[in-house]
């Protein structure tokens, strides 16, 4: 499949000294949705700025759809649908005022009405943007980037704060954006978003891609496919400890998280007895002992020996 | 085991997707466009751009307060206290005392006797309301035909006071004038202060109303993030400019209607000048002072720092410009300076218009400053503007 956008060694630097960006590469397929996934402050925004020119990188190359931002930003822009992490959109505008507004940006725009229905706006369309709920500015947010009929849509933190419903409402958006044909490109720290909405994702921590590939596949070569979590009274989470887990069948990784231990294992069901074993061997009782799948959380974690969630 | 972990990750899909295609009506089905597809022409960023703008601030309630009700307070309060005092009466106290009579039985037959008012008090109170200038002069009879008048040369009502006073007095008491004078009456709409204040006013309202509309507006679009929204679509960056700086056009039109109606109807100003081109002269100065509003705003980036830009750039205008008093108090040496002043050019060509009728053709200079305000300040404007 063709690239939609591709970047090479990009590096943005405020100031001339804070380093946002430290040579980062990417490559996003026509109709895929990638995600950026990475901790505040990572660089996720300031990459997705650069990609959708709104921000100059200090160097490096960027091509949307074959075209670069110097040579050709009128016609990308016709191209791109954009929604920024934190615009407020004019609060005495009505819902459909504002999409007619961002409609006639575009020399062949989509019809309000459909967009409206399209992201469940319909009975909010003669209400001011300032009595809407955060879920519904968010879709009012998407709609100004969907009226513009964009090849590419650019989703900066889409569902940041926002209920658990409202971002299922605005998945379902993104997916048949995409079942049409559409690019997406978003950045999340939600690592079950990035999960369950991408194609592909890059993992990005100080500016870098840290880590690429399917959600699936970075899970498998990264997560482990199970983690095993206990607590055993009765020893510190001492390094021969660690090595005593570290060599227990089937495990892949150790690592201590708040107290607990956490093993990643290929299968649980022979890690289980031998850890079994080896915790009444040494005389102390087993608190907790839980097994789940593994998550992207645990591949950040593992790369990065931080949680998502923290600075 | 990868292929399981792969088959489960898309079960858990397809459930939501299903679970909210239960909920609501497909997406994809509505994606699908179904309507002709539509086309923008080239205004049609520019027109929508101009017509939200005109909506969000029909829907500002302040906007009210800060477009009609206070020029209006504004010009009520000056014309009130810098009215004509009717024929120009002076007041003046009378010291009580045995002769007392004498001056104000002298006063009434005096032909002056419309525009003296007197009162009769004790010396000290007199004295008193001398000193706090309610009184322009106070006369004390020394019995026997003659007079003391307590005046003080430094205060204008109180000399003018003195020459009708002693004026009146002498030609009751008989005096003779040796030449024989006549006057003409020159007191009519048209020179008063009020007259001089309206077009004044209007000159400044619609500077005021440009500089913190525009200002105020384009620093809380950019707090807010939306110009940056806005450049990440294909509008023209002039159109959106353009668009808010013809957003007060408009406006102006309420604006300047209303003060020269106020002023015909409350103060019986005549307007000379057609009234469409005082509104033509409206809109260049609206047009003007909205570029200067967007230079000023070009790059602030909090409401704070844009309020003190705006004053910092209007202040001048207010104390030079002529808005209420004439900038010929200034010393001639600066009037080629303050003749530049857009505000000076536009309250120059408005008190030509109004007050003597001149054509605009009569007065290109003051149009060309006008448009060279606008135009220079639109053009740094959008070189320099902050987006983000």
């Amino acid at each position: 499949m063709a690239a939609a956008i591709q970047c090479r060694d990009l590096r943005k630097t405020y100031d001339g000294k804070v380093e946002a960006v430290r040579g980062l590469s990417l490559e996003i397929r026509t109709g895929e949705c990638f995600g950026l996934l990475g901790p505040n402050g990572a660089g996720k925004t300031t990459t997705i700025e650069i990609l959708e020119g709104l921000l100059q990188p200090t160097s490096g190359q960027v091509t949307v759809l074959g075209h670069t931002w110097q040579e050709n930003s009128r016609q990308l822009r016709e191209w791109l649908g954009i929604s920024l992490q934190e615009t407020r959109l004019s609060e005495k505008l009505t819902v459909r005022e504002t999409i007619e507004l961002f409609a006639s940006f575009y020399s062949q725009p989509r019809s309000s009405d459909e967009v409206l229905d399209q992201l469940q706006l319909r009975e909010k369309a003669d209400a001011w943007v300032g009595k809407l709920s955060g879920g519904q500015r968010q879709r009012l947010a998407v709609a100004t980037a969907l009226v513009g009929n964009p090849r590419i849509l650019f989703l900066d933190e889409p569902t940041t704060g926002l209920d658990p419903q409202s971002r299922r409402q605005l998945w379902d958006i993104v997916r048949a954006f995409q079942q049409n044909g559409g690019t997406v490109l978003l950045t999340t720290h939600y690592m079950d978003e990035a999960e369950r909405l991408c194609d592909r994702l890059a993992i990005i921590d100080h500016g870098q891609v840290i880590a690429e590939g399917t959600p699936a596949d970075l899970i498998e070569r990264l997560g482990g496919h199970h983690v095993v979590e206990f607590e055993a009274s009765g020893n510190g989470n001492d390094g021969a400890n660690a090595d005593l887990w570290r060599t227990l069948p089937g495990v892949e990784a150790v690592r201590h998280d708040d107290g607990l231990v956490c093993l990643s294992v290929r299968e649980p069901h022979t890690t289980i007895p031998a850890l079994l074993d080896a915790v009444e061997k040494q005389g102390s009782a087993l608190q907790h002992l839980t097994t789940r799948q593994a998550s992207l959380e645990d591949v950040f974690v593992r790369l990065t020996g931080r949680h998502l969630r923290e600075e | 085991m990868e292929d399981g972990r792969l088959a489960r990750r898309q079960d858990t899909r397809t459930n939501i997707g299903m679970t909210v295609a239960q909920q609501t009506p497909t997406p994809e089905a509505q994606a699908k466009p179904n309507s002709p597809p539509l086309r923008n022409g080239r205004w049609a960023g520019y027109w929508h751009l101009l017509m939200a703008r005109m909506k969000e601030m029909q829907r500002e309630p302040e906007v009210i307060f800060w477009v009609f009700v206070f020029p209006i307070l504004l010009a009520l309060g000056l014309g009130i206290a810098f009215r004509n005092k009717p024929a120009d009466v002076t007041s003046i106290a009378v010291v009580a005392g045995p002769n007392a009579q004498d001056v104000l039985d002298l006063i009434q037959r005096s032909p002056q006797k419309s525009s003296i008012h007197a009162d009769l008090l004790d010396r000290p109170l007199a004295l008193k309301g001398f000193r706090l200038g309610k009184y322009d002069l106070v006369v004390e009879s020394e019995g026997k035909g003659s007079f003391k008048y307590f005046y003080d040369p430094a205060r204008s009502e109180s000399v003018l006071s003195h020459a009708e006073v002693d004026s009146a007095l002498q030609s009751a008491a008989g005096r003779q004038n040796p030449l024989a004078t006549a006057v003409v009456v020159s007191s009519e709409p048209g020179s008063r202060y009020i007259d001089f204040l309206i077009p004044g006013l209007i000159g400044m309202n619609v500077m005021n109303a440009a500089m913190w509309g525009i200002g105020f507006a384009i620093v809380d679009m950019r707090q807010r993030k939306l110009l940056k929204r806005f450049v990440a679509t294909p509008m023209r960056r002039s159109d959106f400019l353009l668009a808010i700086a013809c957003s007060r056009l408009v406006l102006m039109i309420l604006e300047v209607g209303l003060l020269l109606g106020f002023g015909r109807l409350v103060f019986h100003m005549r307007v000379l000048g057609p009234v469409l081109t005082i509104l033509m002269l409206g809109a260049l100065g609206a047009l003007s002072f909205a570029g200067v509003g967007l230079l000023t705003a070009c790059r602030a980036q909090k409401i704070e720092s844009v309020s003190g830009l705006i004053n910092l750039v209007m202040m001048p205008m207010w104390v030079f410009s002529g808005v209420f008093f004439s900038y010929e108090r200034f010393p001639a040496v600066i009037h080629p300076l303050i003749k530049v002043l857009p505000l000076t050019a536009l309250n120059d060509a408005l008190r030509a218009t109004i007050l003597e009728g001149t054509p605009l053709t009569a007065q290109p200079e003051r149009m060309l400053i006008l448009v060279l305000w606008g135009g220079i300040s639109f053009a740094l404007a959008l070189k320099w503007f902050r987006w983000t």
